[in-house]
């Protein structure tokens, strides 16, 4: 007789591979994320020997002014930093997207040099130019650039290509009929601009405000350099634990600000979806039309933004040339000869490898990661889980995440201890930092393909991964090479993430950089900054000769 | 209507989408050689029930036999079937021809037997001088033709196609329609093809499976289907059908505003309410008076080219107006205008009476 009942389907080969993964992904992601962030909160409630004390840490926490105040500094200057950067940006991506300026390639160049440096470059610019020696010392008014204006200036400088990639694109988004309808009704430019451009770009402008916001906050790398006395809680959190050793007391100003950075991460979100949902009904592109004081005025504007972001990169690498500054300007490579500080071009070397090893390994992880959670047929439930955990990143600040992996990794009976000190958990720590915008733009680009490619591989009986090497990959190329060049760039600048994590083999440039200016070293600072940015230049032209040769080839079928 | 020979069946095949029941207790047979369309609304089951045959879905109960084995057991690579989506998701990175030998590679045939295959193939589908395209320089029709092409590469047993000809403009479908025919004739493929167009699955298949609601609602040939419908829902999915509400008098006659109208009685015992249905082109105009000729007045007339649809408003169907398909034979009639008063009549034969549902 024939068996009635359900009768579970046998798995394929390919779906029990994709088990097997996706449960590897899981234990990954708790190894990694989840377990290092449950140290890092049972540590906060512990006392010196390890006991649980409960919320008394942070109620000594509360009780400190010194330290309590830094709380209202980090929402200070984020804030000021975010309203500033939303202004300026916004204007550049108007300029950009819905005018008819010349030029516009090369302003979006421009634009993004900020992104190839690390973020202490700017803050060391601002030393050259309004330090006590500084150029233009004089403008500030008596006011010292070592406090909440040097960190602000520099946060401007450093989250300005993040704001205007995202106010771009929703800028890019607006629907010509809206326009067109605006026009009809003879509106004025100016009204069309408040009452059509505006709110459509409203979910852009909520969520780059959101995103400024977190990256400003939770930065360490700015106000450990220009800060001066004025404390944040990212260089609070450096003192606690490096300085005083009080290790509880660093995982609770963590948790600090780990919880508005959530908070707005979550806002973020929430704001993100609404937005997709606007977007569901087909637009028409808008295409600008030329109006010459317009066009003029803010031609003028990104010149002068354009000098703005020349003038700080250009006197990083003058001030890392100069002998003396500022008393003997003559010209010298000396700076680079890192060995005055005892340092040398290792930890430059270290940057490249690490960064290597974590484009790679972080592209290949994190496609493949992307892929199970957009194609496997079952286990939704597991899947979604991942998804979730991917997200999560993004709203964890780098200094909390090193913090966190050196209470986790450096457990004495924690069997994956080895890697601690090691260039491992470098490499680990900074793919988990930037898990998520690499896997968000994995997730869309997978998303575009045709969802029978698997079926019918299968139905050929070819297996998936066989097709994943030959169709998905191939596809996908161009976004492959997309998060290989931004997990690069990153790891190449990051200094919050692995601060707390590199030992005496494994230092990196951009660590280097903030120990240099530590030392007094401002020069060495500057020079190592700029190789970085050297690098990271290489890197992104290869990138482009790459992609507008080899892609082509390789993409013969998208071209036709 | 079991039918131990046959090549496909499903026994008792049920499919929960939580708490959504996509098919329920679906028992079909298809004999070998067959052209067979799945034919419904969307969300009807059609195309779970051609998934689950595919093993891309996974049954909630029941069982599918093929060639006289059970294979929903069997993961879908393990399957007997070719397929060809409404997407046709060809590989946009592969060429035709990589596209339709990518099966053969992994079979492990030698390049000379898969270019001989592949432009047998090619030139089965008539498209042989496009075997260095991509799908994206193809047009829709092409595409079409180059899935298929990759869909029986591998000589299945069993050909099914999702919606094959959705995608495409009127004109081409109807000449696509056609060659699957044609191809059909040829290979002489055991063939499912699920469509929500009834006049795709007329013209084109052998037998036609309709479906709503997850349940089988009738099969038989398209003929059949159209002529003897079983149902309101398939009188009313496949082709146009007027429903005239009455009240069964006695065995052959059914009362209708209180006029009698004969027809064959299927054992109704009177009293009962029943749903007359009559296809337009099955009335006919009548200038006589009596049994069997009811009245309406002419509220729309079309002129359709070969036929005039007359739209009549009647004392019997207070919401709805009846319709009447008369040939155009010969010069254009123009006596009908509206406001006329016209008398027809509904041959017994024609009818289709269904038990109303209290």
């Amino acid at each position: 007789m024939l068996g009635l009942k359900s009768k579970s389907l046998a798995a394929d080969k390919s779906d029990k591979i994709g088990r097997v993964l996706v449960f590897v992904y899981l234990v990954l992601f708790f190894c990694f994320l989840v377990l290092p962030l449950f140290a890092l909160m049972s540590k906060s409630m512990q006392n010196a020997d390890g006991a649980f004390i409960g919320l008394e840490n942070f109620a000594v926490y509360l009780k400190d002014p010194t330290l309590f105040k830094s709380f209202f500094h980090s929402l200070f200057v984020a804030f000021v930093s975010t309203v500033i950067v939303v202004f300026l940006g916004f204007l550049y991506a108007f300029a950009l997207q819905c005018t008819c300026i010349p030029y516009k390639g090369f302003f979006k160049v421009i634009s993004l040099i900020p992104l190839l440096s690390p973020s202490i470059l700017a803050a060391i610019a601002l030393v050259y130019w309004f330090g006590n020696q500084g150029v233009f010392k004089d403008l500030l008014l008596g006011n010292s650039i070592y406090g909440p204006i040097g960190i602000i200036i520099a946060s401007v400088y450093w989250t300005f290509p993040h704001a205007l990639m995202i106010l771009s694109t929703s800028l890019s988004l607006s629907d010509a009929r809206l326009y067109e309808a605006s026009d009809a009704l003879k509106a004025s430019k100016l009204r069309t601009f408040f009452t059509v451009t505006v709110p459509g770009a409203k979910y852009g402008i909520i969520s780059t405000t959101f995103v400024v916001f977190i990256l400003v906050f939770t930065d360490f790398g700015v106000p450990k350099v220009i800060g001066g006395n004025y404390n944040v809680l990212a260089t609070d959190i450096y003192r606690e634990v490096v300085g005083m050793q009080n290790f509880q007391m660093g995982a609770v100003i963590s948790i600090v600000l780990l919880v508005p950075a959530l908070l707005a991460f979550a806002f973020d979100q929430f704001f993100r979806k609404r937005q997709a949902s606007q977007l569901t009904s087909r637009a028409v592109v808008y295409v600008p039309k030329p109006h010459k004081m317009r066009d003029t005025l803010l031609l003028c504007y990104c010149l002068f933004i354009t000098i703005l972001v020349l003038l700080m990169l250009g006197m990083a690498q003058f001030g890392a040339l100069v002998k003396f500054w500022p008393y003997n300007l003559s010209l010298t490579l000396s700076h680079y000869n890192f060995e005055v500080a005892g340092l040398g071009w290792d930890s430059f070397y270290n940057s490249i490898r690490m960064s290597l090893w974590a484009a790679f390994f972080g592209t290949v992880i994190i496609f493949i990661g992307s892929y199970l959670i957009e194609k496997m047929r079952s286990d939704k439930s597991l899947r979604d889980v991942l998804q979730m955990i991917a997200l999560m990143p993004m709203a964890i600040p780098g200094i909390v995440l090193g913090l966190a992996y050196i209470f986790f990794f450096n457990m004495k009976d924690n069997p994956l201890n080895f890697i601690y000190a090691t260039m491992i958990i470098l490499v680990i720590n900074t793919i988990v930092h930037f898990y998520t915008v690499s896997h968000l733009s994995a997730i869309t680009a997978i998303k575009k393909l045709d969802p029978e490619f698997e079926s019918v591989s299968l139905s050929l009986k070819v297996p998936i991964y066989k097709m994943f090497f030959r169709v998905t990959l191939p596809v996908c190329l161009p976004t492959v090479f997309d998060i290989f060049i931004y997990l690069f760039c990153n790891a190449m600048t990051t200094v919050s993430g692995v601060i707390f994590l590199y030992s005496y083999d494994t230092t990196l440039a951009s660590v280097s950089s903030i120990h240099l200016d530590e030392q007094g070293d401002v020069a060495g600072a500057a020079a190592m900054a700029m190789l970085i940015v050297y690098i990271s230049f290489l890197v992104r032209g290869v990138h482009t000769i790459v992609s507008t040769f080899l892609l082509k080839r390789a993409q013969a079928w998208k071209n036709i | 209507m079991e039918n131990t020979s046959s090549y496909l069946s499903t026994k008792k095949l049920s499919k929960f989408f939580g708490e959504f029941l996509a098919l329920d207790n679906v028992s079909i047979d298809i004999n070998a050689g067959e052209f067979v369309c799945f034919l419904g609304p969307s969300g009807c089951g059609k195309t779970t029930l051609l998934r689950c045959i595919a093993g891309l879905e996974v049954q909630s109960s029941g069982a599918i036999i093929q060639n006289s084995e059970i294979i929903s057991g069997l993961p879908t690579s393990q399957r007997d079937f070719g397929i060809v989506f409404q997407s046709y998701a060809l590989f946009p990175n592969l060429s035709c021809f990589q596209n339709i030998s990518y099966g053969l590679e992994n079979l492990g045939w030698n390049k000379k037997d898969i270019t001989k295959r592949v432009e047998e193939l090619l030139s089965l589908v008539g498209l042989s001088d496009h075997t260095k395209k991509y799908p994206s320089q193809l047009s829709g029709g092409e595409q079409q033709r180059i899935a298929l092409a990759r869909a029986i590469a591998t000589s299945p047993n069993l050909l099914l196609l999702d919606e094959p000809l959705s995608a495409l403009d009127a004109k081409v479908r109807v000449h696509l329609r056609q060659e699957l025919k044609n191809f059909h004739r040829r290979l002489g493929l055991t063939t499912i093809m699920v469509t929500h167009d009834q006049e795709e699955a007329l013209a084109i298949a052998d037998r036609i499976f309709v479906m709503d609601r997850g349940k089988i609602m009738q099969s038989g040939t398209p003929e059949d289907i159209y002529a003897n419908s079983r149902n309101p829902f398939v009188a009313n999915f496949i082709g146009m059908t007027n429903f005239i509400e009455g009240k069964v008098l006695n065995k052959n006659v059914i009362e209708i505003d209180n006029k009698q109208l004969d027809f064959i009685g299927h054992g109704y015992t009177k009293g009962t309410k029943v749903l007359v249905a009559a296809r337009p082109e099955c009335i006919q105009l009548s200038k006589k008076t009596g049994k069997n000729i009811f009245n309406g007045t002419v509220v729309d007339v079309e002129f359709l080219g070969s036929f005039l649809r007359i739209y009549l408003e009647t004392s019997f169907m207070p919401n709805q107006r009846l319709i009447i398909d008369k040939p155009m034979i010969g010069v254009f009639d123009k006596s009908t205008a509206i406001g006329d008063v016209l008398g027809f009549t509904m041959s017994p034969t024609y009818l289709n009476v269904y038990e109303c549902e209290e």
